[in-house]
């Protein structure tokens, strides 16, 4: 008698170690997986559900100034070294790490206008309302030993604004005019000027390591060469803008934030439109910072709230604000793009995710996987009402929300009137300006 | 001219800062002056004055003011030295003063001439210099445009990096670890005195350079080994070197002892080793192991030719005489042929592929190594050589008995099952051992019984062997055969007793296990899944009878029938009825073995199906569902709507009704609407009304790179999750855009990034 019997091969389940994962065999066959549309939207409602359940995005505050906090620094080696100076003229260290203040001292008389750490690490520089910049160590004084400038420059003019040179031991300052400083000297090794009083802000371009863009009190920003003897350009708007930012990843953008409540990403080329605006603040923008992957920039503005934008969004992805945040003066992305830092009026600093549900730390490959697949359940199925509604919902503070409403229905109005004076106007005499042309003035070459 | 040299100037202007610009200017302007008043009397007597001349009115006018000299006549700074003035000298000089001289010359071509002559008719001025503004707006403008050329490097990057599927930072993420300074630095060389200073130390004391990991002595010296490890290695050899000494003087010993029986067991121990160490070697190194056994192949085949051990030499002979009374010679004699035996046996090799091969068209079913008795039993038969038979004993029967022991317990086993069928299992536990025991004993008894019995029978077919042996071989020989062979043919009775009886039992086996599988066959039909289900359960409830009795079947009716309409109740929450169309069946079945199952697997089904239908003892899906089937085909039939008003056209009242022709009039019937699309599907409804609680979720318009909503579909369409997609496909699609390393500083995009993209 034959007796036929279920045979296996062990190849096909026994795993070599222990470490691997267990083979599981799989039918694909579709009829056996039905309604793969909706179970797959379920998921995606559901992942959309618990990204808005888990977004807390605030991590902590750091108190300590006397003052608000007027501008910030990264560290360029360490990502747990934060600096910023207040308006009180006192320049603090953090750790963030551990959330402590590890130094503070009193760099200026006033305002401290401008910190920037120098690219290797080791100092740092100021600049205050004192007509000074002072080059300081980054490590505290010795026991018994004051705390001393490295280097102090006395200058004519009060200075605004200061950045240094992403590799050389240069740096500029604003503030009567644009100077270029050698570290080694203490005149300015060249000055620009183009008929403008003040200047507000200046940045080195990070990839083009030789331009620099500034914010002129005329609602002008300039892009100078630092090899050059002129300036290069500027483009007037119709407010002034505040600060620049240039994006570290694609060498000719660059976004500024304006008083009228916009930002404007520019491609330095075609200055005559900004590639995008981004709306939705309701006051002035204070600040921009670019993510180090140059993908989002983070603003901060007069109306007590952070936004983050996509580089090429019009709309922001994500507000942040808290009760007891004031005015935001000053914001950074931390050199990791995970974090973001922001320095308000009430004398705080404070840490914030730059994804507001995404889990810190060490994850899981299948943590990881299915993290991944959640996003991506969300990116396809971001234009169902239903998940769109989730996801794009914020709370925000009542007067940011009524600013909003109001701030929309004065454009709608504003919209209507010109349509209708086009309506009533001889064809052609009342042309259509795309919002991106309504903003820029002239461009002075 | 004049052209050229504004044009020079114009370049000149925008190039140079607004300062110096002005001072040439000025200069040019001075040069010019120059060349007015320097050449005026072209036929001046003296050349050597003239030259002079030229030369004090060019040196005059080195400074910045044009001055006159003076005639000594009237006071003056600056006085002639010769008191008199050069004729016209205030004048202002003409290009055709200049080029006079080249006219006259024969020298100058004509071409030249011309050209100058066309130059002296035209009287145009230089354009005065662009205003500071001007001019620097020309310079903003060529810096800039210089600047965005520049900067237009980047767009390769820019647009690869935005349509990149994933990018990683930091971009340029390098390894860890030590790396080689060439690769650190590419060209940087020893320049100052310190530095070369450094270098020459280094390589004067054969520090690395370039390779900043180890010295050459620090190589040397993990190379080299440490001295308790060189004395652990000596102490080793120096034992290994005492253990050679020993096995070569054991070995020197044993191959001096004299003792035949020695050697003899000594070889067979070898043998043993080797045929271990061949089994071994097939395993491992086949290819050694068929070298082996081409030689034993090859030793066979000079042993066929040779005959060597045939007992047909001189010695053999002699010894074939002194056997009938000596011991030894007879046993000297049957070695011989057992030597004989053994090298021309012809080996199963199943290492080889072609005799494998031929093997295996020869008998399919059989195994590939037979197992040696079957060759042996065979040989056994073959009774021209009954010198074959000889080694049948020893190995063939301790293997007997152990597969005779091997057997006996589990027949046993059963016969103790069926001993004691009534009796209770804790009973059975004690006694087992005990039964067992006896068994066995009977089983021996049995087995000794068989054994007389075919031991009676054997004779007749000794009897023959005996005659063929005699015709062949010496009678001595015969004698020894005899005896050897009732060896052979006990065991071999023993074998053939102990064969049946396993045949029988398997065979009683069969029948008892055919019987429950026939009745099987008819019990169940399948008809929907639950069926199926059914049916598993049963299938598994079957198997496991055969261990436990069949109890008495008077006994079981009323419990089988309690079991039944248990498992009815508990069918209760879903009726089938509801669901099939067609009754079903009812099939008679012997109700026998049926109830001996039932009452095996009553508990259970309890079990499982009971716990299944407590569970979902409220929800009776299917006739839910042909509820609301029913409700939705009520909804869509066409309804009667009675439009008759009483009292209208004739009289109204509490007890009148309208009559009935009016009442018919009145009555308006719809059309009735097409056959549903479900009419033929029982178990599905069908409904085109669109819903609004689907809406909500629906997207209203195509969203933004969508040029067509077909597309958009298929993209909502594709799945992405890994129950419709393989691992790789599921990882590779839903890769992350950007991905970053916690705690690592990204920094900003480097000019290297763009001689990537370059090269």
């Amino acid at each position: 008698m034959k007796v036929k019997v279920l045979s296996r091969n062990p190849d096909d389940y026994v795993r070599e170690t222990k470490l691997d994962i267990q083979r599981v065999p799989r039918n694909y066959d579709p009829t056996l997986h039905p309604f793969e549309m909706n179970r797959e939207y379920t998921r995606a409602l559901n992942a959309t559900k618990l990204e808005r359940v888990f977004a807390k995005p605030f991590v902590a505050s750091l108190d300590g100034h006397r003052d608000g906090v007027n501008c910030m620094a990264k560290h360029t080696k360490s990502l747990s070294t934060l600096l910023s100076g207040s308006c009180d003229g006192e320049v603090k260290m953090w750790d963030l790490s551990r959330r402590e203040c590890v130094r503070s001292l009193q760099a200026h008389e006033g305002f401290v206008r401008g910190i920037v750490v120098r690219f290797c690490g080791t100092s740092f520089f100021t600049a205050g309302d004192d007509k000074t910049i002072k080059q300081w160590k980054m490590e505290p004084p010795g026991y018994g030993e004051e705390e001393e400038p490295l280097n102090t420059i006395l200058g004519k003019t009060v200075f605004t604004g200061l950045d240094h040179h992403q590799k050389d031991a240069v740096f500029a300052t604003c503030g009567q005019q644009v100077d270029i400083w050698d570290e080694q000297r203490s005149t300015p090794i060249r000055s620009f000027t183009w008929g403008v009083d003040s200047f507000s802000a200046i940045r080195f371009n990070p990839v083009e390591t030789e331009l620099l863009a500034s914010c002129a009190s005329d609602r002008s920003i300039v892009l100078y060469d630092m090899r050059e003897s002129a300036p290069l350009k500027k483009v007037i708007m119709t407010m002034r803008s505040n600060t620049v930012c240039w994006n570290p990843m694609e060498a000719y953008y660059f976004t500024s934030s304006n008083e009228d409540y916009n930002l404007y990403t520019y491609d330095m080329r075609y200055l005559e439109r900004p590639v995008t605006v981004h709306m939705d603040h309701v006051s002035a923008v204070l600040d921009v910072d670019y993510s180090p992957t140059g993908k989002e920039f983070v603003s901060a503005s007069f109306d007590k709230t952070i936004r983050i934008f996509p580089h090429d969004g019009g709309r922001s992805r994500e507000v942040y604000h808290t009760k007891r945040m004031q005015h935001v003066i000053c914001v950074k992305w931390s050199a990791d793009s995970k974090y973001i830092l922001s320095g308000s009026d009430e004398m705080n600093i404070r840490l914030w995710k730059a994804n507001a549900s995404e889990k810190l730390g060490v994850l899981t490959p299948r943590e990881r996987a299915s993290i991944n697949y959640n996003q991506k359940l969300k990116e396809k199925f971001q234009h169902h009402p239903q998940i769109r509604r989730i996801a794009h919902h914020r709370h925000v503070p009542k007067n940011i929300y009524h600013q909003t409403k109001e701030l929309r229905v004065m454009k709608e109005a504003r919209r209507r009137k010109e349509k209708n004076v086009r309506k009533h106007s001889k064809p052609g005499a009342v042309p259509v300006v795309p919002e991106k042309e309504k903003h820029v003035v002239a461009v002075v070459k | 001219d004049k052209q050229r040299t504004r044009r020079s100037i114009n370049r000149i202007v925008v190039l140079t800062n607004a300062d110096d610009e002005e001072e040439l200017m000025e200069d040019l302007n001075v040069d010019d002056g120059s060349v007015d008043s320097g050449t005026e009397e072209p036929d001046c007597d003296g050349s050597e004055r003239k030259r002079l001349k030229l030369l004090e009115a060019i040196s005059a006018l080195g400074g910045k003011k044009k001055r006159r000299i003076g005639e000594r006549s009237e006071a003056a700074v600056n006085m002639s030295e010769f008191t008199v003035n050069a004729e016209g000298e205030g004048d202002k000089i003409q290009l055709s003063d200049l080029i006079q001289s080249a006219n006259e010359t024969q020298t100058v071509p004509l071409k030249t001439r011309k050209q100058l002559k066309h130059l002296q008719q035209q009287h145009n001025t230089l354009d005065s210099p662009l205003s500071k503004q001007e001019t620097q707006r020309i310079q903003r403008d060529v810096a800039f445009q210089k600047t965005a050329a520049e900067v237009s490097r980047w767009k390769g990057v820019i647009s690869q990096n935005r349509q990149a599927e994933q990018l990683v930072f930091p971009l340029n993420q390098e390894s860890a670890g030590p790396k080689p300074m060439e690769r650190v630095v590419t060209s940087w060389r020893a320049e100052t005195p310190l530095e070369q200073q450094v270098f020459a130390l280094l390589s004067a004391n054969k520090q690395p350079t370039l390779d900043p990991v180890l010295t050459p002595v620090e190589k040397l010296s993990q190379r080299a080994i440490s001295l308790e490890e060189a004395k652990i290695r000596r102490a080793e050899l120096q034992k290994a070197r005492a253990l050679q000494s020993y096995y070569e003087a054991k070995a020197h010993r044993e191959r001096k002892i004299k003792s035949k029986k020695y050697h003899r067991v000594q070889n067979k121990a070898k043998r043993k080793e080797f045929v271990k160490q061949f089994d071994q070697m097939v395993k491992t190194d086949p290819a050694a192991a068929l070298e082996e056994l081409n030689k034993i192949e090859v030793a066979r085949m000079q042993e066929r030719m040779s005959l060597k051990h045939q007992n047909r030499g001189k010695w053999a002979k002699s010894k074939a005489i002194m056997a009938k009374y000596d011991k030894d010679a007879r046993k000297a004699v049957q070695q011989q042929l057992e030597v004989n035996k053994d090298l021309t046996q012809k080996l199963v090799r199943s290492l080889n592929d072609e005799e494998e091969e031929e093997e295996e068209e020869a008998a399919v079913g059989e195994p590939e190594l037979m197992p040696d008795f079957v060759n042996q039993a065979e040989s056994g038969l073959d009774s021209s050589n009954p010198w074959m038979k000889a080694q049948l004993p020893e190995a063939y029967a301790e293997r007997l008995e152990e597969e005779s022991v091997g057997v006996t317990p589990e027949k046993a086993e059963m016969e103790v099952n069926k001993a004691e069928e009534e009796e209770e299992e804790e009973e059975e536990d004690n006694r087992e051992e005990e039964e067992v025991l006896l068994s066995q004993f009977e089983q021996r008894r049995k087995l000794s019984r068989l054994q007389e019995a075919d031991v009676k029978l054997v004779p007749q077919v000794e009897n023959q062997e005996e005659e063929d042996a005699a015709q062949e071989s010496s009678d001595h020989e015969e004698e020894v055969e005899e005896e050897e062979e009732e060896v052979v043919e006990e065991q071999l009775a023993h074998f053939t007793s102990l064969f049946q009886a396993i045949t029988k039992n398997s065979q009683d086996d069969g029948a008892e296990r055919a019987a429950p599988v026939q009745m099987e066959e008819g019990l169940v039909r399948i008809r929907t899944v639950e069926d199926v289900e059914l049916l598993t359960e049963d299938l598994v409830a079957a198997d496991q009878p055969p261990q436990s009795d069949p109890a008495p079947p008077a006994e079981n009716p009323p419990s089988t029938a309690a079991a039944a309409g248990k498992s009815r109740k508990n069918r209760r929450g879903i009726e089938l009825t509801e669901v099939l169309t067609k009754d079903t069946v009812d099939i008679d079945v012997p109700l026998g073995p049926t109830v001996t199952e039932t009452e095996d697997t009553s508990e259970e089904v309890k079990g499982q199906r009971g716990l299944i239908s407590e569970a979902f003892a409220g929800d009776d899906v299917v006739a839910d569902f042909i509820k609301d089937k029913r409700k939705h085909e009520d909804e869509g039939k066409p309804k009667v709507v009675d439009l008759t008003l009483p009292g209208w056209g004739e009289w109204g009242g509490t007890d009148l009704k309208p009559s009935t022709r009016k009442r018919r009039r009145f009555r308006l019937r719809s059309v009735p609407p097409p056959p549903r699309k479900d009419q033929h599907l029982p178990s599905v409804i069908i409904s085109d009304k669109r819903n609004s609680s689907i809406t909500l979720h629906q997207v209203e318009s195509l969203p933004f790179p969508f040029t067509n909503p077909s597309q958009f579909e298929s993209t909502i369409g594709a799945p992405v999750g890994r129950t419709w997609n393989s691992e790789q496909v599921v990882r590779k699609v839903t890769k992350p855009k950007v991905v970053t390393r916690l705690g690592t500083i990204i920094e900003p995009m480097t000019q290297e990034e763009l001689m990537k993209g370059k090269q």
